[in-house]
């Protein structure tokens, strides 16, 4: 059953970055876009395993801190080599001045 | 002997699940702790520095070649064209290398345009080489899992020194070619190359051997060499540089250890060299936050020195550790360089008795 868990504070995540949020035992990525909108993927790289969280975010790509591959962290979309499987996206919402995440 | 130590760093040997068995595939690395705020500014891309030595680079190829043209039958011909072959078949390796990661510029077609001509100056497929370096960044100097070994232990001295003119590599590159012209791959490179990435390996060995084969035609029909001395024969006669550059990063160091300061040196090099290496002689730093532009490695070295060996002063420095260390492992395949830390730095970072940079066999290790 899907549910809301409150991520992080909206000023944890600098514009143009991203912050990592662990729950459940499973880690999630969680971006502010340059037009101060937020997004989450799963916190790691598909090609292996490594957190997205260390690497740079640069408008609405992040790349992998390891190998760098690049994803569209607003669709998922992997944007080619070495990435070659979209990452996951989660829904978000902001109120209150928490990010929540919608996981399964 | 020679066939142990193929079979030993074959990627399609035995040594590939010992080491995925032993843990050290796609393992955990070291990485010293450099704040979140200062990792964004020394990995934040910018095109200036790339397109300024972009220019100075394919400029100065222009300029040496067109003189090299004019005084072609001359002597004088020599110094211009042997500036040209480096810049040519040496100063490639490191664009391709730059441009490979991504990180060269922050404009994505400029790196992919850079990637692609020094790829085809150094004779290495654009797609199957930027696996196998991604490989090589997982897996560094783990050996069956890393590709990019070039001193074994024992070292292969007649292809390392051959090497210096391509007398190993470039058969081989044009051997390769014929392989993926041919619509297949080498074991190793199937290790690593994904299904969906290999229609494109093949599409480029085709047009790759077009070229050459029209620069050889062309040599035969106007009965002159000029044609292969422009196009591949620097990848022959310019190409030393980039060997003595490239031996410098793991040459004699560590193998099978989770921790890029016990298989990696730094070099101190002149403006020159780093010019043509693209400041790869940062090599510790590169490998430890590959996400950090080129340009920016002097920076990231400053910022993470108090964790590291203190860098190699010069070529010569690094060549006297070198070339004793790669000899004496021809008998003594368990010697390695190790590097004294300074105070305070943090420790190696040594999970597991087999990741100690000695060159046992893993089967018997992990037994």
């Amino acid at each position: 059953m899907p549910q809301w868990i409150a991520a992080c504070a909206a000023d944890d995540v600098d514009p143009e970055d991203v912050v990592p949020v662990d729950h459940d035992g499973h880690a999630y990525a969680v971006y502010r876009s340059p037009d101060d909108t937020y997004f989450a993927t799963d916190g790691h790289c598909t090609h292996e395993r490594e957190l997205l969280c260390d690497g740079l975010v640069m408008g609405t790509t992040i790349e992998c801190p390891k190998h760098n591959g690049r994803f569209d962290y607003t669709s998922g979309a992997a944007l080619g080599a070495p990435v070659l499987v979209d990452v996951r996206t989660y829904p978000t919402k902001v109120e209150d001045g928490t990010v929540y995440v919608e996981v399964p | 002997m020679g066939r142990e130590r193929l079979a030993r760093y074959d990627l399609a040997g035995p040594e590939n699940r010992a080491a995925v068995d032993a843990g050290l595939a796609g393992a955990t690395w070291f990485r010293s702790d450099v704040p979140r705020k200062r990792m964004k500014e020394l990995m934040r891309r910018t095109d200036g520095p790339a397109i300024r030595d972009t220019v100075l680079w394919v400029g100065l190829m222009v300029v040496f070649a067109g003189i090299g043209i004019a005084l072609w039958g001359s002597w004088w011909a020599v110094p211009f064209f042997l500036a040209y072959g480096v810049l040519y078949g040496s100063a490639s390796d490191s664009r391709w290398h730059e441009a490979g990661h991504g990180t060269a510029f922050t404009t994505r077609w400029m790196d992919e345009a850079v990637y692609q001509l020094a790829c085809f100056m150094i004779m290495r497929d654009p797609t199957a080489s930027r696996w196998s370096h991604t490989r090589h960044h997982t897996d560094t100097l783990v050996v069956g899992r890393d590709p990019e070994i070039q001193a074994m232990r024992p070292a292969r001295l007649v292809k390392l020194l051959g090497n210096f003119f391509g007398l190993y590599d470039v058969p081989v590159a044009f051997r390769t070619m014929a392989i993926h012209a041919a619509g297949r791959l080498t074991a190793e490179e199937a290790d690593y190359v994904p299904e969906s990435e290999r229609p494109k390996v093949y599409r480029t060995a085709r047009i790759w051997l077009a070229i050459y084969v029209a620069a050889a035609a062309a040599a035969i029909g106007f009965g002159s060499w000029l044609p292969l001395v422009l196009i591949g024969g620097p990848r022959v006669y310019g190409t030393f540089m980039h060997v003595v550059y490239g031996l410098t990063q793991h040459a004699g160091m560590g193998e099978n250890v989770l921790d890029h300061r016990l298989n990696t040196r730094t070099v101190r090099m002149n403006a020159v060299n780093r010019f043509l290496y693209w400041n790869m002689n940062f090599h510790v730093e590169h490998h430890m936050f590959p996400m950090v532009p080129y340009h920016r490695l002097p920076e990231l070295h400053e910022e993470i020195r108090h964790d590291c060996a203190p860098a190699y002063p010069s070529l010569w420095a690094a060549y006297r550790e070198i070339v004793p260390a790669v000899l004496r492992q021809l008998k003594d395949q368990d010697h390695h360089v190790r590097r004294e830390l300074p105070p305070g730095a943090a420790p190696f970072h040594v999970p597991s008795e087999i990741s100690d940079g000695r060159a046992r066999a893993l089967t018997t290790a992990s037994a």
